[in-house]
């Protein structure tokens, strides 16, 4: 029984005593030597100066291919977020003369920050398209620093004139024009007027896209109400099958959602039989028969566009954002499920939001504890910034932001 | 014939540089597998890695965090205790030192980045302390505690910062108020690594001297060889176990204020990224030698460093990487079985023979098993 006191662990430890010192100590120098090695050549990795223009078109050399580089957070066949960039990332890889390098699965630490130098300084990047919300401070604003010749355009719409450097841009999607569309379509397919969101954070982007599409059902079907569930976090698989489950449970039977990779609730759906509307990219594969329609981004417009100013040394817009109207967002093909009226009742709507005449967010409107939120006879505009620090349910949400 | 110390030198040597090259002939054969031409990828590797003086602070920059998380399993180890709460302590150290920059705002920067490396070294501490007062007083098992813990303390992290901590000025990233930049821990000069690697190297080494070479390092391996023999003998077995368990938090979380410090400038969910589990893995590979901890770190940073470059030139998923992470864990704790075979008949005569080799085939014992509870809790409760 003595073995068994000792663990495998321990003996190591012990015997390490005796004779791992001597090499170990050799490595141990090697690593400060390692270090002081590195000391020496970085000077020149920093240039000097600040870039005065957006342009990084001086960058590329005449015969060489314009390199752009793409990071992702997650991989990016995740049917949601990340494939929906990698789609854009596609559209500019066919542009002509125009080389694309990918990189997945970064996270938002040190790691996306080298990520990005080792694209400009491996791979002759002149444009990155970090695609993480979280990737734009601080790791982009260090960077974007360092390599002032190089655009940093990034996903979320948060750089700010005059605090951020020249090389940067944001763009973002009005994408709950999109859901207000998906919801227009799930109130007019319901039989149990009880819809379903599974959302990752109680964060003003989440908020809105719940409220939308609430307000989208509810603009047709005044009984439709949504159900939600926060799950905490950006890519929780099992907790988000788990909400879905609940919800059919419950008898909803219209999903919807808005977590980095919707593949799980949208095949949850399809298994319960009952329907779903997608969110990021095009779902319908994973639910051929429940799968109703979606709100997706369409960053190939955008990611070309910028591609061309910078490629042709134009200045570009440091802060991009549009909806439906500019074709930064899009709704998925219908699906077999969805009727004739739902079709025309949607497209009625997506007509007068690209006409600007349906203003989504307009008074009065009551979040629902029954406190007035917008009060009669204002209207929010989709650019309106009030918009941007949502922080309430609309009536006909069933749930509560925690916390 | 060699001398005895001598072949034991070698042998630590060999074994560790065998396995490395046995893993990387494996994954060859995996990556000429998976359709990519294998001497490309290794050039590729050396390239993202070590080659050129970026892909070499690349590297170092990444085994920054590994070294002190690896800490915090190995001082336990010399207890014979499983310790892989490395990422809950982190994180509550990331979140003390930055309560810490906050309620000192306005002093010196040296003062306050002191205040936050004790603030993460406490709130890392207490809570690996935690985990070896449960493991003293009450026997529950460490390994299963801490493994607990650590999401609890991740659950208490975002409570706070998605909460009460949270500056309203994050609206999408949800944060803490920011430390200000006066108080960032800067690059090392000359070079683009922060001061946390700085930090896991002197920590290796104090560790080293620690366990090592000290009366208290001493007692602790005896706690480690046989906890009977060592209560038997006046050693405070309760005292030491709580000792190490802080120290190896206090590691961890100091890890976590360098993040903080060095990287983000506030407390937010990017920092957890799973650190604390490469420590673990690091610590294995390093047989909980605290200055080999240094080597592993580097290695396994610069695999994490070629990651990308794998996948931008030879088109190779993300996880080829852990591909060959999880070879190489595998072929060095497999090498051990070698050790005192290759230089000739043995040097163990003398020496305890690796446990698997003391029990009948038929029960062999699992490689990453942890001493039995209920051995040290009869002896030491």
């Amino acid at each position: 029984m003595e073995a068994e006191a000792h663990s495998v662990a321990n003996r190591r430890a012990q015997n390490g005593i005796r004779y791992a010192p001597v090499p170990t100590v050799v490595l141990f120098i090697a690593t400060a030597a390692l270090l002081l090695a590195a000391c020496h050549k970085t000077e020149e990795n920093a240039p000097g100066g600040t870039a005065a223009t957006g342009s990084a078109a001086s960058v590329a050399k005449a015969d060489a291919p314009f390199v752009v580089g793409f990071v992702y957070v997650g991989p990016k066949g995740d049917y949601g977020y990340n494939q929906a960039h990698a789609q854009g990332a596609a559209a500019v890889a066919a542009m002509p003369g125009v080389k694309v390098r990918e990189e997945e699965n970064v996270p938002e630490t040190v790691a996306v920050q080298k990520t990005m130098e080792s694209m400009v300084e491996l791979d002759g990047a002149s444009i990155l398209f970090p695609t993480s919300f979280g990737y734009f401070d601080p790791h982009i604003l260090k960077i974007a620093d360092k390599y002032p010749k190089v655009s940093f355009l990034h996903c979320g719409g948060l750089y700010q004139e005059g605090k951020h450097p020249k090389n940067v841009g944001s763009y973002f999607g009005y994408i709950d024009e999109a859901q207000y569309v998906a919801g227009i379509v799930a109130g007019l397919t319901t039989k149990s007027n009880k819809l379903g969101f599974v959302a990752a954070k109680p964060i003003p982007q989440v908020l809105r896209n719940i409220n939308s599409f609430t307000l989208g059902a509810r603009s047709v079907n005044p009984k439709a109400t949504t159900s939600v569930v926060f799950t905490g976090d950006w890519s929780l698989p099992v907790k988000e099958a788990e909400a879905a489950n609940s919800m059919a449970d419950q008898g909803v039977d219209v999903l919807t959602m808005h977590v980095d990779s919707p593949k799980v609730v949208v095949e949850t759906a399809e298994r319960r039989g009952i329907f779903v509307s997608g969110y990021h990219a095009d779902q319908s594969t994973l639910a051929p028969k429940g799968y109703l329609t979606g709100a997706e981004w369409n960053w190939a417009k955008i990611y070309t566009d910028y591609v061309n100013w910078v490629k042709a040394g134009q200045s570009y817009p440091h802060l991009l954002r549009g909806g439906l109207k500019e074709g930064f967002v899009k709704l998925s093909p219908y699906g077999p499920a969805v009727s004739d009226i739902a079709k025309s009742r949607a497209d009625a709507a997506k007509a007068k939001l690209m006409e600007g005449t349906l203003i989504i967010y307009s008074g009065p409107l009551k979040d629902n504890t029954g406190k007035v939120v917008i009060p009669a006879g204002t209207n929010r505009p989709q650019t309106d910034i009030e918009l941007e620090k949502m922080n309430y349910l609309v009536e006909g949400v069933v749930g509560k932001i925690p916390s | 014939m060699l001398s005895r110390e001598l072949r034991r030198a070698a042998e630590s040597a060999l074994l560790p540089l065998g396995a490395l090259t046995v893993s990387l002939a494996l994954f060859g054969v995996f990556v000429t597998l998976a359709g990519a031409n294998a001497l490309d990828v290794y050039y590729q590797m050396y390239r993202g890695s070590f080659a050129t003086s970026f892909s070499l602070q690349n590297t170092l920059l990444r085994a920054a965090p590994l070294m002190l998380t690896a800490l915090c399993t190995a001082i336990p180890a010399s207890l014979g205790l499983v310790v892989i709460g490395g990422e809950g302590a982190l994180v509550l150290g990331a979140l003390a030192a930055v309560i810490a920059a906050h309620a000192l705002s306005t002093a010196n920067p040296w003062v306050v980045l002191t205040a936050m490396a004790l603030a993460g070294a406490a709130a890392g501490g207490a809570w690996i302390g935690l985990a070896g007062a449960l493991r003293t007083f009450r026997g529950v098992n460490e390994t299963i505690s801490t493994l607990l813990l650590n999401y609890i303390a991740i659950g208490l992290f975002k409570h706070f910062v998605e909460g009460p901590m949270r500056d309203p000025a994050s609206l999408n990233k949800p944060s803490t108020r920011p430390i200000g930049e006066a108080n960032a821990l800067g690059p090392v000069p000359g070079t683009d690594v922060h001061w946390g690697f700085v930090y896991g190297l002197v920590a290796c080494f104090v560790a080293f001297v620690l366990m090592r070479r000290t009366v208290f390092g001493f007692a602790a391996q005896m706690v480690g060889g046989n906890v009977r023999a060592a209560l038997l003998s006046g050693l405070p077995v309760h005292r030491l176990v709580l000792i190490a368990c802080a120290l190896a938090g206090a590691t961890a979380g100091l890890a976590g204020m360098a993040e903080v410090a060095a990287v983000h400038g506030t407390a937010n969910a990017s920092l957890i990224v799973g650190y604390g589990y490469t420590g673990v893995l690091v610590a294995f590979l390093a047989r909980f030698h605290p200055l080999a901890i240094v080597p592993v770190s580097i290695l396994v940073g610069g695999i994490g460093a070629s990651g990308g470059l794998l996948q931008r030139t030879a088109h190779l998923p993300d996880a080829t990487v852990n591909v060959l992470e999880g070879i190489l864990f595998i072929v060095i704790l497999a090498s051990e079985t070698l050790r005192g075979r290759i230089l000739g008949p043995d040097a163990l005569e003398s020496e305890p023979k690796p446990t698997a080799e003391l029990k009948p085939a038929s029960a062999p014992t699992p490689e990453v098993s942890p001493a039995p509870s209920g051995e040290t809790k009869r002896a030491v409760g």
